[in-house]
């Protein structure tokens, strides 16, 4: 009637391996033991982190807790400036990115990357598009006609500019100039976009159409998004990774980073206590 | 799990204290209905019984009232983590505290048709469990004001107990009725009731899931340890209780009545 134990049995305590978790994907980035320096200033503190094949890693942590150091430290933006320098590894296909003698042109059209503020180029929207194409490959005329209308249409933009391709890019709209920041960094064909706080210069309608674009990229394109508003990342990112003070504190899917954070210190900082 | 850091939005951290004071304050009110139709029932009390039936209307208009604010703070707050599982576990505990209000109330309804009839045995287990039950429910109701998951935890495995009593008195009245076909219409009522009151005590457990998870983020494991073998209970006549609990047609006595 009842197979009850005598003793009770002990409580699960480890949150379930559940469903929602998206199925582990092989790593296309691997972070180890990441040490950056400003100078003297030690921004990011044994950093150790994974980001999943096609899928999207959100980032997120108070100003100054290293998730955009992170980001610059992914494609070397840091390398322009004297007196900054990271140490342990970034790991991709096996080499190690932020070695000395990596070609950083060639990283960078691996790794792309797109800004809080769309940055066009003052040039028509199809040269905007065409001008990164031509750092690293010569198109035929047909080829590159095609490969602006692909990224174009890849950024969700194509319909609504394919009949004015030769006007100013300024001209278009603050949301449509940052799909076409993100037509020009996929029309290098990266295998990885970086995502500095993309929608944080937008209007709520032009944020919800780039955060739709994310998702869909996310089938072809590995994406690290780095985001202050917690519902985009909880919307967007399949992994979340909480940042504080130069430490990654957790990192989880995004689903039990937000309802149920294992540290205090997450838990304190998306629920807005803290502080 | 820590509660001590205020929000940041101090309006916000207000309207989550309100709400915990709209659940504490529904809790108070289904305890006292529930002690009402237990009074009602076991000292033959028409006025409790009355009260305890009026009390629904109230706490039905509570529910409401929770649940609109509910609605409100996930569209205004969004909330995250821990607030979020509070907020979700108060819209499920209202609704759990409802259903228990219900059962306060059918209980005491059928208290006044029982009170027609003369009643010759003792109602001392329905006493008991009636206590139980109360003991359980109140528990459970401190564990919300105290966000304490491990009460909650205490009274959801407590309420095995319940379910043995309750097995218990299923036996007992149909023996009574056996015995003398007068029984039949009280016994029946006392077999409502005490199936009212089992029901009463699973919701206190479902109360206990939620105040567990909302505290820790951890879902209390599937099965729960149940005792409730009513639906098997055979009573054979000219037989000693107890006899044959697991006798092969089983099947064809199995009695369920849920939702009384």
């Amino acid at each position: 009637m009842n197979d009850v134990p005598a003793t009770p049995a002990p409580i699960v305590t480890s949150v379930p391996e559940t469903k929602e978790i998206p199925a582990p994907a092989p790593a296309r980035i691997s972070i180890r033991r990441l040490e950056f320096f400003y100078g003297t200033n030690r921004a990011l503190k044994g950093i150790d982190l994974d980001l999943p094949e096609r899928q999207v890693t959100g980032m997120i942590g108070p100003s100054g807790c290293g998730k955009s150091t992170l980001l610059r430290v992914l494609n070397r933006m840091y390398d322009l400036y004297p007196g900054q320098r990271a140490e342990g590894e970034v790991l991709m296909d096996g080499s190690n990115l932020i070695a000395p003698g990596i070609d950083l042109n060639q990283l960078r059209s691996r790794i792309g990357m797109v800004f809080q503020k769309p940055t066009p180029f003052p040039m028509s929207i199809y040269e905007n598009i065409a001008f990164g194409v031509k750092l690293h490959e010569r198109l035929p005329k047909a080829e590159m006609d095609e490969r602006v209308e692909w990224s174009l249409t890849r950024a969700a933009l194509w319909e609504e500019v394919r009949d004015r391709l030769f006007t100013p890019a300024l001209g278009l709209s603050g949301g449509q100039q940052q799909r076409l920041c993100i037509a020009r960094t996929i029309a290098v064909r990266p295998e990885v976009i970086l995502f500095d706080e993309p929608t944080s210069a937008l209007d709520p309608i032009s944020t919800l159409k780039i955060e739709e674009l994310i998702d869909e990229l996310k089938q072809d394109f590995t994406i690290a998004i780095v985001t202050h508003n917690m519902q985009q990342a909880a919307r967007c990112a399949d992994q979340v990774a909480f940042f504080y003070l130069g430490e990654l504190v957790e990192v989880g899917s995004a689903t039990q980073m937000f309802t149920a954070p294992k540290q205090k210190q997450t838990q304190e900082y998306i629920t807005g206590r803290f502080g | 799990m820590s509660d001590e850091t205020g929000h940041i939005v101090k309006s916000f951290e207000q309207e989550l204290q309100r709400l915990r004071g709209l659940i504490t304050d529904m809790g108070g009110m289904v305890e006292r209905q529930v002690a009402l139709a237990g009074t009602a029932i076991l000292a033959r009390d028409a006025e409790a019984a009355s009260q305890a039936m009026e009390a629904d209307a109230r706490v039905d208009a509570l529910e409401r009232e929770a649940e609109q604010f509910v609605i409100r703070l996930l569209a205004l707050r969004q909330p995250m983590a821990q607030d979020l599982r509070q907020i979700v576990a108060a819209l499920k505990i209202t609704g759990e505290l409802e259903r228990i209000g219900d059962y306060a109330k059918n209980a005491a309804k059928r208290s006044i048709v029982l009170a027609q009839f003369r009643l010759p045995f003792p109602l001392s287990g329905l006493g008991n469990m009636s206590r139980l039950v109360q003991e359980n429910l109140k528990a459970v109701i401190d564990a919300i004001g105290e966000a304490d998951v491990a009460k909650a935890e205490a009274v959801w495995r407590s309420d095995e107990a319940i379910d043995a009593i309750y097995n218990a008195l299923f036996r007992e009245l149909i023996t009574y009725m056996m015995e003398d076909p007068r029984n039949i219409t009280p016994c029946t009522h006392l077999l409502f009731i005490a199936k009212n009151l089992e029901r009463i005590g699973d919701h206190a457990t479902n109360i206990a899931e939620m105040v567990y998870y909302a505290g820790t983020g951890v879902p209390l494991p599937e099965g729960r340890p149940k005792g409730d073998g009513s639906a098997y209970a055979v009573v054979h006549p000219h037989a000693e209780e107890d006899v044959h609990p697991h006798a092969e047609d089983e099947a064809a006595h199995t009695q369920k009545d849920e939702g009384a």
